[in-house]
């Protein structure tokens, strides 16, 4: 084989295996939607939303785990999703001199991917040791606590995409520099920053890890912050481990409804990015 | 965790389209302004210079309250970091360094040791990485050169989507599906072809259970896969045109444009996304602890179960008793932690040297 046809067979070769491995990734995707719609639909019955979690060998439904799961979502949302926000305008409007707000920045792209369970040791050893019980509370902080890292870094990132002569025209019709931002630079972000909060939703309702150590689990219909509640990721843990088949049916049910969730979620913070920017 | 990959395409340069986006915006706000008007409608209830004096204690008062969150943020790496060496106290005065090196874990006679569960993360991880690694950036350069540009959006969108599964859903899946199915037809065939290979047979011995070292760190290479491509992706696109058009004009294919161009010229920020991967395969919590087996045991073999850092904390925590048992399962926390502490801190360096380089010579 002469030079010029090895060059194109090399060329060739590895453009094809550049292919196929594009295909092994859709291949992962496409086979765990598969099973999930597989054994999720046929366990998806409508007793599912209307019960609460059955003992080991009954039917049930996985109401209170669903009630769960909405609570501390929304719980740590409201708790994040300010502190993020706030902490991103300090990066992008303040944060152009001086050392705290690289050293956030840096820091807080560490925090956003480090290990959630992590996040859970933290919360269980500065809380909920001091109270001696686990709670949905403080399953509510572990959550928020990886809300923050994801609001603060889109928040950051769509605001310094609003261009100075925005923020100076507004200046110079005499506003102070905290209704230029609040009012103008927050404002013509806003898709940006509704698609990170949106992102931050889809990542902690599927969060198993951080849950284990704070609101553990209920068997019970409870609305008790204060108490253990029952929530989707760790009952399908435990269901999914346990050797019941009604169980495990169940773990698939929740299964295909939390991933439905997120990827419902993600899809629309796309298309709601996507639509603000294209539609200029 | 679809964020980190969808933050990618966000932090690239601002393109025409987004600029454009908030002149409509700018409209709205300035007639809000105009009509709120904070500056000029209240001149008639203090002479001017009372007014700016509030004007400016409430800029002042804003930027503290932010950068106060901001702070936070330090805080909570510090809250931390402080918890986990308080937590695990008694354990590293018990233990000393001989922890990292012991692989006894007895709760019964409370010997403890971090050396099991140590490998079984660096272990699943290295083979997440050496499957990962070629995928990725095989999705990369077909991504960047070889899709047509229609096909573009909905091929790298779906590999985002890997990264927003949950991971419990990668474990229940593999579970119940994957390891069945490598346990019923892969594994034997590992351990009849490579088994009695001296050295690396080693590594294939065995009944083929299914569960295991091998099969957590196969998932794991999935999982990260959405990570790395996307960095890898978003770096191959900031090289200039200008460099790979020279070299395509003295008649490079375009597999020599990327081995030698391309790559060589974004290297830093590959590893960055290497780094990354790695960062995030360390830490994986619940896919490892559905498969991997949960033994405290020591095996040359990736056939046989193993354990991980975090799945030991999944398994373990809740049910631990006595005080060294709990202190030694933070400590293993706040081991992890520190590990991908380092890693990803490396992988961010790397990424910003890459940005900077960039910033320099275009």
């Amino acid at each position: 084989m002469n030079l010029y046809s090895r060059r194109l067979f090399v060329n060739r070769f590895n453009l094809l295996m550049s292919l196929l491995a594009t295909a092994f990734g859709l291949f992962w995707l496409a086979w765990i939607l598969f099973t999930l719609f597989q054994a999720g639909l046929e366990a998806l019955r409508p007793v599912v939303f209307t019960q609460m979690t059955p003992p080991p060998g009954s039917a049930g439904g996985l109401l209170n785990a669903i009630m769960g799961s909405l609570i501390m979502a929304g719980g740590a949302t409201l708790l994040g999703t300010p502190v993020g926000i706030l902490a991103g305008i300090y990066l992008a409007e303040f944060g152009r001199r001086g050392w705290l707000a690289p050293a956030t920045r840096f820091i807080n792209d560490v925090l956003l991917s480090a290990p959630s369970i992590v996040i859970g040791l933290f919360v269980y050893s500065a809380y909920v040791v001091h109270i001696n019980h686990f709670s949905a509370l403080a399953g509510i902080f572990a959550l928020a606590l990886i809300v923050i890292p994801v609001v603060i870094r889109t928040t950051e990132n769509m605001l310094r995409l609003v261009p100075d002569s925005l923020r100076e025209a507004a200046a110079a019709l005499g506003a102070p520099q905290w209704k230029v931002i609040m009012l103008v630079t927050l404002r013509a972000a806003r898709a940006g920053v509704v698609t990170g909060i949106l992102l931050a939703v889809a990542r902690i309702s599927g969060e198993t890890a951080p849950l284990l150590f704070t609101a553990l689990n209920n068997q019970f219909w409870s609305l008790d912050v204060n108490a253990p509640m029952a929530n989707l990721p760790v009952v399908i843990f435990q269901f999914a481990m346990s050797p019941y088949a009604d169980w495990q049916k169940l773990a698939w049910a929740g299964a295909l409804l939390i991933t439905l969730s997120v990827l419902a979620l993600n899809i629309i913070a796309r298309v709601v990015f996507r639509n603000r920017t294209a539609s200029y | 965790m679809s964020g980190e990959t969808a933050f990618h395409t966000m932090s690239s340069p601002p393109s025409a389209e987004s600029l454009r986006l908030p002149q409509q915006e700018a409209e709205t706000a300035s007639r809000e302004l105009a009509r709120g008007g904070s500056g000029a409608a209240v001149l008639g209830a203090g002479s001017a210079g009372e007014i700016g004096a509030r004007l400016r204690r409430q800029d002042v008062a804003f930027r503290l309250i932010t950068q106060a969150f901001a702070f936070g943020v330090l805080l909570l790496l510090a809250g931390i970091i402080v918890s986990l060496v308080v937590g695990s106290w008694p354990s590293i005065t018990h233990f000393g360094a001989g922890f990292f090196f012991s692989s006894a874990w007895n709760p019964v006679t409370e010997e403890f040791g971090a050396l099991v569960p140590i490998i079984g993360t660096l272990v699943t991880s290295i083979i997440a990485l050496a499957i990962g690694v070629p995928v990725s950036f095989g999705i990369a350069l077909f991504l960047t050169e070889l899709s047509p540009p229609w096909l573009r959006r909905p091929i790298g969108v779906a590999i985002e989507l890997l990264a927003a599964i949950p991971s419990i859903i990668y474990g229940m899946w593999g579970l119940f599906v994957f390891a069945p199915l490598l346990a019923d037809h892969v594994q034997p065939v590992l351990i009849k072809v490579l088994g009695p290979i001296p050295l690396i047979g080693a590594l294939f011995q065995g009944p083929p259970m299914g569960i295991g070292v091998l099969t957590a760190g196969i998932i794991l290479a999935i999982m990260v896969i959405p990570f790395i491509s996307a960095v890898m992706r978003d770096v191959f696109e900031v090289v200039p045109a200008v460099l790979k058009e020279s070299a395509y004009a003295v008649g490079s294919t375009t597999w020599e444009v990327v081995w030698n161009i391309v790559l060589p010229y974004t290297k830093v920020g590959v590893i960055g996304g290497i780094m990354l991967g790695l960062g995030r395969a360390l830490g994986e919590t619940m896919a490892v602890t559905f498969v991997i087996g949960n033994a405290h045991h020591f095996s040359t073999s990736l056939l046989a179960p193993g354990n991980s850092i975090a799945s030991a904390l999944a398994n373990e925590f809740t049910e631990a008793v006595g005080d060294l048992y709990f202190s030694a399962l933070i400590q293993l926390g706040l081991i992890l932690f520190v590990i991908t502490f380092i890693v990803l801190s490396l992988s961010k360096l790397l990424l910003m040297r890459l940005a900077r380089q960039e910033g320099r010579q275009t």
